[in-house]
Formats: C-alpha cells, sequence, structure tokens
C-alpha cells in the first residue's frame, strides 16, 4: 500500500464558528451524528404511518384529526411512504452513514475519513432528498400510492391512480438524489478501510462492525448506481415518452395509453437487483454490532472470527445473485427460479454460522447484563426468528401460496426492520457514553427494552399466521374478501401490540436526550471494551486521537486473555501477555 | 436479570411454536392436485424449520442465564473451535440444499410442463379492479383482443376488448365469475390491461402475476366440487383489496350445461 501521511487530504482545523461546527461541518463524527438525527426524525415520521395504517385497518371509519376518515387510497399511501422512509432514511441511514460515520475511522486508527468534503456533500445531499420526499406529501394529489417497490406500470402511468403525478416524480427523484449520496458515502468508506488504518491495524485485525461497514459499502456502490438508473428510465417513462417498463396497448382508466414495446419486468429486475443486497446493507453493520457486543459483555473472544469475516463477505457476494426470489410469481422464466432459489438458500449457510457463532460467543463466557447487552441478545433472537422464515419463501413452490401475503411482511419486518432496529438501540446505548461523554439511564433502557422485545414479537410474530391464511398485503382493508373476516381479531392484537410498542420508543428519545444533559458522566471506557475508540478522550477530540497516531498490537476482542491483569487487552496495549494466543485453543476440560 | 431474559425468551419461542402447531389461522384445505406435494413440502420445511427456531431460540436463553455473571466464575478464553464451525457449517448446507432439492419435482411439474391436451381454456383479464374470464366458444378460437375497443360500458365483451371484426370472436364468451370443471386440468392465459396484477386462489394453491403486455399460460387441476374465492395479490390501485371474486368447480355435467346456455345466449345476441 502507498506511503501516506495521515493528515493528508483531510488537514483541516478544529473550526470555531456555529456553522462550520455542527451545520456544514467536515468532521466525520459531527456528520455521523447528523445522520443519526436524521434518521431518528425519519423513524419518527415511519412510525407515526404504520400507527395510522393500524388504526384503519381496524377502524376503517375512525375519524383521524387534521385528516378526517382514512381513504383506500391514502392506506395505500401511507404504506407507501411508510416503506420509503424506513428502508432508506432509518435503515440505509443509521446504522451505515450514522454510526459508520462516526466510528468507522476511530476504529480503525484514523484522524477522519478519506475525503471530509465528500461525506458533507453526501450528508446534505441525503438530506435534500429527505426534503423532496416530505415535498412529495404536500403535492397536489399527494404522496404516490405504488409501493416502496414502485412497479411499473403503476408507478409510470400519471392516471393510474391518485398520488401517480407530480408525487410520484418527487417520489422518483429524492430516491435519486438518495442514490447519489448513497453512492458518495460508499467511496468514502472503502477508501477509508482500504488506505486509513493505523500501524498494526490489518484487515484481519479490524473490529467486526468496520468489517460490516466496509461490505456494506461495497454492496452500496455496486447497488445504488443501479437503482439511479434504473429512477432515471422510470422518470424518462413518465414524462419525455419513452418505453422502457411501459408495454404497448394499456388501457387505464378507459384511456388508452401511448406507450409501446416496454417490459414491466425489467424494472422489477433492476429494482431488485438493488433491493436484495439493500436488504444486507440494512443488517449487516448491525451483525456487526451484535458480534461487538456479544463478545465485550460476555468478556470472551468472538468465536471464530474469521468465519465471521468470511460469512459476512459470503454474504454480501450472494446477496447479488439472489434477486429473482422476488420475482417467482412474476412471470420470470420458471427454470431461472431453480437458480435463485439455490443461490438463495446458499445465504442460509453464512446466516447460520453467525448465529451459532453468536451463540458460541455467549457460551461459557460471563454475560453481564447492560443494556447494549439485552439488545444485542434481542438482536440474535429476532435474526433467528425472522431469518427461519426465509427458506420458506426461497423455495418457489411454497412462494406459490406465501408470495405477497404477510408471511412475507412478518419476514422481512422481524428481520431487516426489527431486527436491525435493534442493532441500532443497541449501537446507541453502547456508543452513547462516547458519543455524548455520559452514560444513558440504565432502568429507562432496560424498560425500553423489555417492552419493545416483546411488543415488537406481538406485532410481527401473528403476521405470520395471517399469511398462512392467505391474508395478502397491501389491503387497506379486509371486509371485502370472504375468506379474510375471521383474522380480525388478530388484526386487532397487532394494533394494540402496536400501540404499546410505539408508546415505548418514547421512553428511548427521552433517554436519549434526557441522558445528554443529566447523564451521570462517563469514564473513556465505561464497558472495559478493547477497541481502539476507547482509548481516546470522551467525546473524541477533533482529530481523534489527538495528534497521535495509534498502534495496534492485538485482534479486536481479547478478553478474558488467561494471565493478563484485566480481563480485557486493548488492541493498543503493547505488553507481551495480550500477544497472540496460541492457535492451538486450550482443550475444553481445562475449565 | 439471565432468568428474566431465559424466560422471556423460551415464553415468545413457545407461545409462537404453540399457533404454527395449532393451526388457528392456517390455510384452506387444498383442492388441486398440485396441493398435496406443495402441502408436504410445507410440513417438511416446517418440521425442520421448527427444530432449528426452538433449538436456537432455547439455546440463546439457556446460555444467557447459565453464563451470566457470577464472582466465580471466569469467562473461558477460547477463539472459537474449527472443527464445530466444520460441522455446523456442512449440515446446514445439507439442510438448506436439500430442502431446495425436495421442492424442485412438485415445482417442475407446475411450471415446466404444459396443460393436459384436454384442459379447459380460460382466459383471464385483470383490470383496475375486476376480473373477466373469456372462454373460446365452440371453435375453440379467442378473438384477437384489440386495445381501441375496449369500452367498459359495452358489456363484459367490451370491457376485455374483444377484437369485433375478428370472426373467432363472434363465440368468444366473456363472463366475471369463473365456472370450471372438476378433475381436469384448466388451462388459464393470463393477462392484464393496465397494471400488474396476481391471480391467487388460495385452495388451488394457485398464484400467478398478470402482466400488461404477457399472456402468462399456467394450469392447475380443481380435484373438489364447490364454490372458490379468489383474490389480487398485487398491489394494484386503490381498489386491489376488493378485485376478488368466485371461480365455481362444477361436474363435467354441469360444466357442458352451463356453457351450453352461454353459447346459446351468445348465439342469440
Amino acid at each position: 500500500m502507498a506511503e501516506h501521511n495521515e493528515h493528508a487530504g483531510h488537514e483541516h482545523g478544529a473550526p470555531t464558528g456555529f456553522i462550520r461546527k455542527y451545520i456544514f461541518s467536515l468532521d466525520h463524527k459531527v456528520i455521523g451524528l447528523q445522520y443519526y438525527f436524521l434518521a431518528l426524525a425519519s423513524v419518527f415520521i415511519g412510525m407515526l404511518l404504520s400507527l395510522l395504517m393500524r388504526i384503519h385497518l381496524i377502524w376503517p371509519t375512525a375519524h383521524i384529526p387534521l385528516m378526517g376518515e382514512i381513504k383506500p387510497e391514502m392506506y395505500l399511501t401511507l404504506l407507501t411512504m411508510h416503506g420509503t422512509f424506513m428502508v432508506f432514511f432509518v435503515l440505509t441511514t443509521a446504522p451505515q452513514s450514522g454510526f459508520g460515520n462516526y466510528f468507522l475511522p476511530i476504529q480503525i486508527g484514523a484522524p477522519d475519513m478519506a475525503f471530509p468534503v465528500l461525506n458533507m456533500l453526501s450528508f446534505w445531499t441525503t438530506f435534500v432528498a429527505f426534503l423532496v420526499m416530505i415535498a412529495a406529501f404536500f403535492v397536489e394529489g399527494g404522496a404516490p400510492l405504488h409501493g416502496w417497490t414502485g412497479y411499473a406500470p403503476l408507478s409510470a402511468i400519471p392516471s393510474a391512480g391518485p398520488g401517480e403525478t407530480l408525487g410520484a416524480d418527487l417520489w422518483i427523484i429524492s430516491i435519486a438524489i438518495f442514490c447519489i449520496a448513497s453512492l458518495m458515502g460508499a467511496l468514502n468508506f472503502i477508501t477509508t478501510i482500504l488506505d486509513l488504518r493505523c500501524k498494526g491495524m490489518s484487515l484481519m485485525r479490524m473490529p467486526l462492525t468496520c468489517w460490516a461497514w466496509f461490505i456494506t459499502a461495497i454492496l452500496g456502490l455496486l447497488a445504488f448506481g443501479v437503482l439511479l438508473s434504473a429512477g432515471i428510465l422510470l422518470l424518462a417513462d413518465r414524462n419525455l415518452g419513452t418505453s422502457f417498463f411501459v408495454p404497448g396497448g394499456l388501457v387505464v382508466n378507459g384511456t388508452q395509453i401511448q406507450h409501446k414495446g416496454g417490459s414491466p419486468l425489467l424494472w422489477q429486475h433492476l429494482f431488485w437487483f438493488f433491493g436484495h443486497p439493500e436488504v444486507y446493507i440494512a443488517i449487516l453493520p448491525g451483525m456487526g454490532v451484535a458480534s461487538q457486543l456479544l463478545s465485550t459483555f460476555s468478556r470472551k473472544p468472538i468465536f471464530g472470527y474469521k468465519a465471521m469475516v468470511y460469512a459476512i463477505v459470503g454474504i454480501g457476494v450472494l446477496g447479488f445473485f439472489v434477486w429473482g426470489h422476488h420475482m417467482f410469481m412474476s412471470g420470470m422464466s420458471p427454470y431461472s427460479a431453480f437458480a435463485f432459489s439455490l443461490m438463495t438458500m446458499a445465504i442460509g449457510v453464512p446466516s447460520a454460522i453467525k448465529t451459532f457463532n453468536w451463540l458460541g460467543t455467549i457460551w461459557r463466557g460471563r454475560v453481564q447484563f447492560d443494556s447494549p447487552m439485552l439488545f444485542a441478545v434481542g438482536f440474535v433472537s429476532l435474526f433467528v426468528s425472522g431469518g427461519l422464515s426465509g427458506p420458506f419463501l426461497a423455495q418457489p413452490l411454497l412462494d406459490i401460496y406465501l408470495h405477497d401475503t404477510f408471511f412475507v411482511v412478518a419476514h422481512f419486518h422481524l428481520i431487516m426492520g426489527v431486527a436491525a432496529i435493534f442493532g441500532i438501540f443497541a449501537a446507541t446505548y453502547y456508543w452513547f457514553p462516547k458519543m455524548f461523554g455520559r452514560m444513558m439511564n440504565e432502568p429507562m433502557a432496560q424498560a425500553h427494552f423489555w417492552l419493545t422485545l416483546i411488543g415488537t414479537y406481538a406485532i410481527f410474530m401473528p403476521m405470520h399466521y395471517e399469511g398462512m391464511a392467505a391474508r395478502p398485503r397491501r389491503y387497506s382493508q379486509l371486509t371485502e374478501v370472504a375468506w379474510l373476516q375471521h383474522l380480525m381479531p388478530v388484526e386487532k392484537f397487532v394494533t394494540y401490540a402496536a400501540f404499546i410498542t410505539i408508546a415505548a420508543q418514547f421512553i428511548f428519545v427521552f433517554n436519549l436526550f434526557w441522558s445528554m444533559f443529566k447523564g451521570q458522566r462517563a469514564t473513556d471506557n465505561p464497558w472495559h471494551s478493547t477497541t481502539l475508540e476507547w482509548t481516546t478522550a470522551t467525546p473524541p477530540v477533533h482529530d481523534n486521537f489527538g495528534c497521535k497516531t495509534p498502534v495496534v498490537y492485538h485482534g479486536p476482542y481479547e478478553y478474558s486473555v488467561p494471565g493478563a491483569p484485566n480481563d480485557y487487552v486493548m488492541q493498543t496495549d503493547p505488553t507481551p501477555h495480550g500477544g497472540h494466543v496460541p492457535k492451538e485453543d486450550k482443550p475444553l476440560e481445562a475449565e | 436479570m439471565g432468568l428474566a431474559l431465559l424466560f422471556v425468551i423460551w415464553l415468545i419461542t413457545l407461545a409462537s411454536s404453540w399457533f404454527f402447531f395449532a393451526k388457528t389461522w392456517w390455510m384452506p384445505v387444498g383442492a388441486s392436485a398440485a396441493a398435496a406435494g406443495i402441502d408436504r413440502q410445507f410440513a417438511i420445511t416446517y418440521a425442520l424449520m421448527g427444530i432449528v427456531f426452538l433449538a436456537a431460540q432455547l439455546a440463546l436463553g439457556l446460555f444467557v442465564w447459565k453464563y451470566r455473571d457470577k464472582q466465580a466464575l471466569k469467562a473461558h478464553y477460547s477463539h472459537g473451535d474449527t472443527g464445530l464451525e466444520m460441522i455446523w457449517t456442512v449440515l446446514t448446507a445439507i439442510l438448506f440444499i436439500g430442502l431446495n432439492l425436495a421442492g424442485a419435482k412438485a415445482w417442475s411439474e407446475q411450471r415446466f410442463q404444459p396443460a393436459a391436451a384436454d384442459a379447459t381454456k380460460v382466459e383471464v383479464t385483470g383490470v383496475q379492479f375486476a376480473w373477466y374470464f373469456r372462454y373460446p366458444g365452440p371453435d375453440g378460437k379467442f378473438a384477437k383482443v384489440n386495445p381501441a375497443d375496449i369500452d367498459a360500458s359495452a358489456g363484459n365483451e367490451g370491457a376485455v376488448g374483444v377484437d369485433t371484426t375478428d370472426p373467432a370472436g363472434k363465440d368468444d364468451i366473456v363472463v366475471g365469475t369463473m365456472v370450471v370443471p372438476v378433475n381436469r386440468d384448466v388451462e388459464v392465459l393470463l393477462r392484464a390491461q393496465d397494471v400488474i396484477h396476481s391471480f391467487y386462489l388460495p385452495a388451488m394453491r394457485f398464484k400467478q402475476d398478470a402482466v400488461p403486455g404477457l399472456i402468462i399460460p399456467m394450469h392447475f387441476r380443481p380435484l373438489a366440487i364447490g364454490d372458490y374465492e379468489f383474490a389480487c395479490a398485487e398491489l394494484c390501485g386503490l381498489g386491489h383489496y376488493k378485485m376478488h371474486g368466485i371461480m365455481r368447480v362444477v361436474s363435467q355435467q354441469d360444466y357442458d350445461k352451463w356453457l351450453a346456455e352461454r353459447e346459446a345466449e351468445k348465439a342469440a345476441q
């Protein structure tokens, strides 16, 4: 690797003015927090939209303040925008751009990201995308109703439904801008990891969080470009008279549509070529955080570090060959379903390796139950629950029955929604002391954990049963189809569970802001962790390590090393007792 | 705290499993030739995934409790066990790939092989927000469909856009309720006029998207007489939730009678 001066290219002294310090900041830590708070605002928007959906499903004629009665088209708008905000502005933004930005440079011993100006640009571009998406609510016709997947021709023909006019254009433009921002972010992450690791920080000594951010960035680089192109083509179909996704001979609302020769399936291929890797963009950082926390709070090295790295890489690579499993019922060749199904099943293998290794990490450890650990354990439980419905949906034979039912809704909410959010919560409770210099309130954190764990299971587990009872997704009411009538009690149960779970999130937000000002002062390493962010000041200074560059001597998870004075050996500890432990492990009977 | 985690994780696991086991909310009884194979594959998958689910969750609860922080206990210093990792990697690979292959035959029977030669042919058209079913009539031929002829106010034939100048269209029958004979393949030709719809018949274990610009042939064989409800499974707009209807499976005799009546009606027009 080329020689480099670790300050070259990002020599920017600590700014003093408010605007350069907090608004247009070049500091990766400030940018990370900006992303985090953008995601926090978005998650409340997404949650509010889902609350309105749940209310409408069980009280279809309820009068909502400022909105009145929710109409079927309004319900579809709610679900479209719920999915869009959650997937793009929460699950893509918080784990990767938020925590990744803040902690990746510190964990690899760098003073900043490789391209600080690009970093600032990528945040503010994301912010513009956010504003454009919000604007879609307020234009004439409102926000689109085509679902977050935006299947053409519904999304391509303005007369196909309310909200498919200007609202749909804004939706596509917002996502296109978001793609550009994500591409900038991905480039920055990859360059930073490849070029700015400090002395001794070999790739195989990186914390698993960094590995997850690294692979996620590569996925983002390859996936967002495709979505960006697809979005531009869709805009052209809508506004320039092209026919990429719209075939000839359509009659919508009694009017012939002047397009010819396009393919609705092309949109699905392009969308899911992005969409499936996107699932891993959402969940991989959570896996990294869970690995880091399970090791730290079990006071035990991660079980099978190398296998964990290979599993992340394996999931990332396989993730690009499985998009067709979203399209088994689309009219795509049934032969290709074979290949897509086999590749999808193959992803189960690295996923299972990760689960086994998490269990192996806890096994014979000394488990501490601080709130970050509770959420990490919750992550594993949710990952297992959400993951095991995957092999049903990966089989085209079973997908005939399950496709587009609530079984799918249950599956992806548990794994890419709730599990990923548990990763965000775990990371928040774990890194809050480093970010703000204070501890979060533990009793509030515990209350938040129990209510959220039980609440989210109560919301999403019953949706599997509804899917088995053939309840199609994206139905604004269950009153029409006879076989759905008996599901009303389940719907009610889910809505009540959602009320409680959503209420519990206010405990979290209150704790977050209260602890920023009133929390107990934190020490530099409150969890007795080993990685580099815990060697520096709290909160870290502008260039992270105060003009010094750390030197790394160990792997990231040296806990309970025999002979060491503490039960943790910092990565920067030069003393030999923490040195590399003999390859052959102590035999198991030597307890 | 360890005990509380164990209790809650186990309770969630067992309660969730109970409802899968009790089948309180479940699939309707299968009524097509393919249903037995699909339901069998469901059962195998449920059994295997259920075992993994129980094992993983119960172990997670057990471990966090058993290895909770106690003064006397020191964590075991270990970086893993390559042998164990090989074992579970190979086992999961066999499990997942095997599961995949087990279902492959039933899938190929449904999707690779064409309908039987004596299949009842029905063209199914999805329109925002209704389904239309077209039978070719005595000549056995469907007339062309012409977008310019689509006129929802001109009866069912107009709604589908049957080309009035095509001689094969003189005897085409278009209805809003699907009627098919029992114990014979039904070949559906799926079309969509505006956006994507999906024809979902849970009791037949059948689903297929209807895509504008494509005619997708699919088949299934109903095995029991009765009325079966179908619904749209692909988001198609504001009326998506009410785009449903009935498929009546009747005896061959009743089917012939029904068809003869429709043909007579058509001829009288």
